[in-house]
């Protein structure tokens, strides 16, 4: 029996090369008492700054100091080589359905087929596309993240369908500003995974939320700040999309968003593209 | 007429009239039983549980509290309504805070589930206050980020307006922490009520808004178990010790005023 007990846990070495060593999983034998380890090599990241390497998507199990007990560092940007990826992650699945309306119809379902347009869009931006779940299915917040912390040069959109709101509006949210806080060795804690790309987030959100503004009219020009949950443990430019609304009697109203949705997005990662930079902390002395 | 249809006839006419007196006392019988059948479990357990913190010898002060405003946008609107407000933060805390969840007249603008209950309200000297609510807020708070936004807003805008010693705010359902309300927003941190309140030690302040951004959250001050750990710091010339809870009082239980809890801690 094989009892998985940690994912994706990632250790840089901060020495030499800034290479970094990927634990992918690790699981724990119980029948035979062992602890099976997998391991894989990963690229090191685009920079030569040991730094960088420890700055850019670092998960950690847990947080590795109190916040209080950590200097804050000022923090650079440096333009990095190519936005490439955008993770799409349609919320809930399993059994878990998110919002429910009146009419049966459930978030679940709903997210996956516009995640479906949206991909479409995507690529023929020229973009590839990840999925944090194909299915029926429904990852941990963590699990999602992971997925979207593993790419190089990602950005990550959560779609989902909301029980409240105006009919036919759309709106980007983007995560409650975190308190800048980073280990001794430069490292961000995985709970904390955001707070580098804050900035970046807003202006992604800003940019998707104003197209989708001039589609579905009643949407706020502007990203909204929020503590969504799904958000805050993704180190990448990171924007959840709501959709209103799961209460609509007919599901074929929803359906007729989604195009607008796909292409909105779509264009609004590509407008972010030439602004992609990777935020990096500069290691100060305690 | 046969004598046997006249007995007939008189029977159905006195049916008719013992009817028609019956019918609507019958009628009223079951609109009552309707009514008490509509009183779910959870707010049975209010009605016992809850304690109503109102000192009569208390002026009436201009509470303000914030319900949706309905129109379907997520925004809030603020009301004004005449309480008796007690000075004690947590009193006066759990005052607005069950008037919140008592809801306003017009139900389209409720923010928070009928069945919910604030079973208890804590205040850390430093500021951080936590809440802690019945299961039915996580339940029946409508799934989306924009409905668990308005619930949480309402609850951390009501706070700033009535109490300003309320800094920030931690919310717990049934004593524990839970990862999000109702499958989106982030109950793990704290949220921002008020920056403006008592001073805070840097190590564990919180991270500064502008000024009408809405509520944020950091990593929890509050203890992560649900079970409120030691303040690491305390205000400057505060008598409080560190991890000194303000609790509220509970009924025929063994409670000191705050005021007193203080005095009593100042004198040790």
């Amino acid at each position: 029996m094989l009892l998985d007990v940690g994912n994706i846990v990632r250790m840089n070495r901060r020495a030499g090369s800034g290479d970094s060593l990927r634990i992918g999983a690790f699981f724990l034998l119980l029948a035979p008492g062992a602890l099976v380890l997998s391991f894989s090599s990963q690229a090191p990241l685009q920079t030569a700054s040991p730094a960088l390497a420890a700055q850019s998507a670092v998960p950690q199990a847990l947080p590795t100091a109190p916040p209080q007990a950590v200097p804050q560092v000022p923090l650079q940007a440096v333009p990095r080589a190519g936005l490439n990826i955008v993770v799409l992650d349609p919320a809930h699945g399993g059994t878990d359905p998110g919002a429910r309306g009146t009419a049966g119809i459930r978030e679940s379902e709903i997210v996956l087929d516009f995640t479906a347009q949206v991909r479409r869009a995507l690529e023929s931006q020229g973009f590839q596309v990840v999925q944090t779940r194909q299915g029926n299915e429904d990852p941990s917040f963590d699990d999602r993240s992971a997925i979207a912390n593993a790419q190089t040069g990602a950005v990550f959109v959560t779609l989902h369908v909301a029980s409240t709101g105006l009919p036919g509006t759309v709106r980007v949210y983007v995560n409650s500003d975190l308190p800048v806080t980073t280990d001794a060795g430069g490292l961000i804690s995985w709970d904390r995974a955001q707070t580098p790309f804050q900035g970046l987030s807003r202006k992604l959100g800003d940019l998707v939320q104003g197209l989708l503004a001039q589609r579905f009219k009643g949407s706020p020009s502007a990203a909204q700040t929020a503590a969504v949950r799904q958000l805050r443990t993704t180190a990448a430019p990171a924007i959840a999309v709501e959709i209103s609304s799961v209460v609509v009697e007919d599901r074929a109203d929803l359906d007729r968003m989604a195009p607008g949705v796909a292409d909105s997005i779509a264009t609004g990662v590509a407008a972010f593209r030439p602004s992609y930079v990777v935020p990096i902390t500069t290691v100060g002395t305690p | 007429m046969a004598r046997w249809i006249r007995w007939v006839v008189g029977g159905l006419c006195v049916a008719v009239l013992v009817g028609a007196i019956y019918f609507p006392i019958l009628r009223r019988r079951l609109q009552i039983a309707a009514k008490l059948q509509q009183q779910t479990a959870e707010q049975a357990r209010r009605e016992l549980t809850q304690t109503i913190p109102v000192n009569p010898g208390e002026p009436l002060v201009k509470a303000k509290l914030f319900w949706s405003s309905g129109n379907g946008d997520g925004t809030l609107t603020d009301a004004a309504a005449e309480l008796p407000l007690s000075s004690d933060p947590v009193l006066r805390s759990k005052q607005v805070l069950n008037t919140l969840l008592a809801g306003p007249v017009d139900a389209d603008q409720r923010t928070l589930p009928a069945d919910a209950v604030l079973l208890s309200f804590y205040l850390l000297p430093d500021g951080t206050a936590i809440a802690d609510f019945s299961e039915a807020l996580a339940t029946e708070t409508p799934s989306g980020i924009q409905s668990e936004q308005i619930a949480v807003d309402s609850i951390t805008r009501t706070l700033e307006a009535n109490v300003p010693r309320v800094q920030r705010l931690k919310i717990l359902i049934h004593g524990q922490e839970v990862e999000t309300l109702a499958g989106h927003l982030d109950l793990t941190g704290t949220f921002l009520v008020n920056t403006k309140g008592v001073q805070v030690a840097p190590a564990i302040a919180a991270p500064t808004a502008a000024p009408g951004s809405p509520p944020s959250t950091d990593k929890p001050t509050a203890p992560p178990t649900g079970k409120p750990a030691p303040a690491p710091t305390t205000k400057p010339g505060s008598s409080m010790g560190a991890g000194t809870l303000t609790r509220e009082k509970s009924p025929g239980k063994l409670a000191q005023p705050a005021g007193k809890l203080i005095e009593d801690q100042a004198r040790k």
